[in-house]
């Protein structure tokens, strides 16, 4: 513990969530709003600025100034909490996510921890105090259901989540996110463990059980995250609004900005699982085709434009879950909520548990 | 780990757990025993035991006491909050509670090895998952599996009794 670690962490932190996190936060708005225009034929957003590039701004200006109206009959205290309650979980998550190799010897990930992904699920487990108090505290009903929805929600896909990755670590024999990603670069991504391995069937019968896996954690972190199909906590036309009905101004923001905080988070927890954390090989001829590995290991200017490059690869990789989250929300329907629950208990639990069994029966069968 | 950190947490734990007690609203009473976890839960990790650190917050914090606010919001709060403290009965579990804590300080007062200072735990090199899991197959393997099947029965047992019967 010395002084060199310590500033570096408070840099990465302080880095991480004013310079990527927030920005991205309000940006991923402005772009669900450009995307949802693109996919309606509209045009959207795109007066303020150019292109309505500085929209989130006036937002952010807007719900700043506006009359924060507190309702009589709320429980104040708990009322306040609920706010900071949905912001935080999804902020916190991120400090264990490798989001690039190393930089001038530093490695890019805050807290490199050996239970990284437990990390992951418990504090994000602690997301729905935030919704549930809202709802109860707002002392209304619309609200109440809106909170009840989301904690029974939140409690059924938290198991297909859970046992969605656990084909991951049967793989990797690790529970620390860095060497999840170490594994990936060596032995191809986990959704398509074949490569770099192309003769080998075993791999290839992997691939199918990994894909599987892939998509069931993918579509858990959709009902996690509140977002549609699955957004039944907040959906407008049957509960006013959901569990932040009696929210204004800046406190109605934190929620609206926390769903898209815990969107990036699932998106880049998604990203570190499944498709190679911050690894893209570069096709190289120099001496023969092979595929180069690029990280910050190199001396010198090198090292930092690799280190630079690995950063980007991951946040471009996020963007692009990003996309797909807002494309799958303008396109699908809402779910009925007795849908929502037999296909996160009789599907999604099933598969999850059936693929763990495949993918031990492949790696004791093959023995890789 | 630094002293102030252990007693701010320790000191959490314990205020955020006489709150639970005290207060009189359910709701408040589960979320301060959830702060009352994460306090707990810091305690381990300050012994790097970062697995059984975590797995309380996932499994106390994050599932267990979801599901009691989930069960505490459908119930009728005034009923519960109108109700007169039985003074009789909250001086008999303070003097229980007192009894413990006198008998706790005595019993480590007089230990040989409690005035000692012992050495710090030793690096283990192995993640302590893997240590876990070596110990839980290995030599713990019968006693986890019979847990194991009394968890499935209990799974069984919960989904039968919630089922509705139909006519």
């Amino acid at each position: 513990m010395n002084v060199f670690f310590i500033t570096t962490s408070l840099l990465k932190i302080i880095g991480m969530i004013f310079v990527v996190i927030l920005p991205m936060v309000s940006y991923a708005v402005y772009a669900e709003r450009r995307v949802s225009a693109l996919i309606q034929d509209r045009l959207g957003p795109n007066r303020v600025g150019p292109a309505g590039l500085f929209q989130p701004i006036a937002d952010a200006a807007k719900f700043l100034f506006k009359e924060d109206f507190t309702p009589a009959q709320v429980n104040k205290f708990y009322y306040w909490l609920a706010p900071c309650l949905a912001m935080v979980p999804a902020i916190t998550t991120i400090a264990v996510v490798p989001f690039g190799s190393t930089l001038l010897g530093v490695p890019m990930v805050i807290a490199d921890i050996n239970v990284g992904i437990l990390y992951v699920f418990a504090i994000s487990s602690l997301g729905v105090y935030g919704i549930v108090l809202a709802g109860w505290a707002s002392n209304s009903k619309y609200p109440f259901l809106g909170g009840v929805r989301s904690s029974s929600q939140m409690i059924s896909y938290e198991l297909s989540l859970g046992l969605a990755v656990i084909p991951v670590f049967l793989l990797v024999g690790n529970l620390r996110l860095t060497n999840v990603v170490r594994y990936q670069i060596e032995n191809g991504w986990m959704i398509a463990p074949f490569i770099g391995d192309w003769a080998n069937l075993g791999k290839w019968l992997l691939a199918i059980p990994m894909i599987t896996s892939f998509f069931v954690f993918t579509i858990a972190v959709f009902a996690e995250t509140n977002r549609l199909p699955f957004d039944l906590p907040e959906a407008e036309q049957e509960l006013a609004g959901g569990y932040h009905t009696e929210y204004s101004s800046m406190k109605f923001a934190l929620f609206f900005l926390g769903e898209y905080a815990a969107m990036i988070t699932g998106s880049a927890i998604i990203v570190t699982l499944f498709l190679g954390g911050w690894h893209l090989p570069l096709p190289s001829l120099h001496g023969g085709f092979h595929w180069l590995v690029v990280d910050g290991t190199a001396p010198g200017w090198r090292g930092v434009v690799g280190g630079l490059f690995n950063i980007a690869t991951f946040f471009v990789k996020v963007a692009a879950l990003l996309f797909m989250f807002m494309w799958v929300r303008w396109t699908l329907p809402r779910f009925r909520y007795d849908q929502l629950m037999r296909l996160g208990w009789l599907f999604f639990f099933e598969i999850a548990l059936v693929n763990i069994f495949i993918v031990a029966g492949i790696l004791a069968y093959f023995q890789f | 780990m630094s002293p102030i950190l252990f007693w701010f947490f320790a000191l959490l734990m314990l205020v955020f757990g006489a709150a639970v007690v005290v207060n009189r609203n359910p709701i408040a009473s589960a979320l301060n025993l959830v702060v009352s976890f994460l306090g707990l839960a810091a305690l381990f990790m300050s012994l790097d035991a970062f697995f059984i650190g975590i797995i309380q917050v996932l499994v106390y914090a994050g599932a267990v006491m979801v599901l009691f606010l989930f069960i505490i919001m459908l119930l009728d709060l005034r009923a519960e909050r109108l109700r007169k403290i039985n003074w009789v009965a909250s001086a008999g579990g303070v003097a229980v509670a007192l009894a413990l804590l006198v008998q706790i300080f005595y019993v480590i007062g007089h230990l040989t090895f409690s005035k000692q200072t012992f050495p710090p735990l030793a690096r283990s090199e192995i993640d302590d998952v893997h240590n876990i899991g070596l110990l839980l197959f290995g030599n713990y393997n019968l006693p986890f599996q019979i847990i194991g099947v009394l968890v499935l029965v209990a799974t069984i047992g919960a989904v039968l009794l919630s089922k509705r019967e139909r006519r």
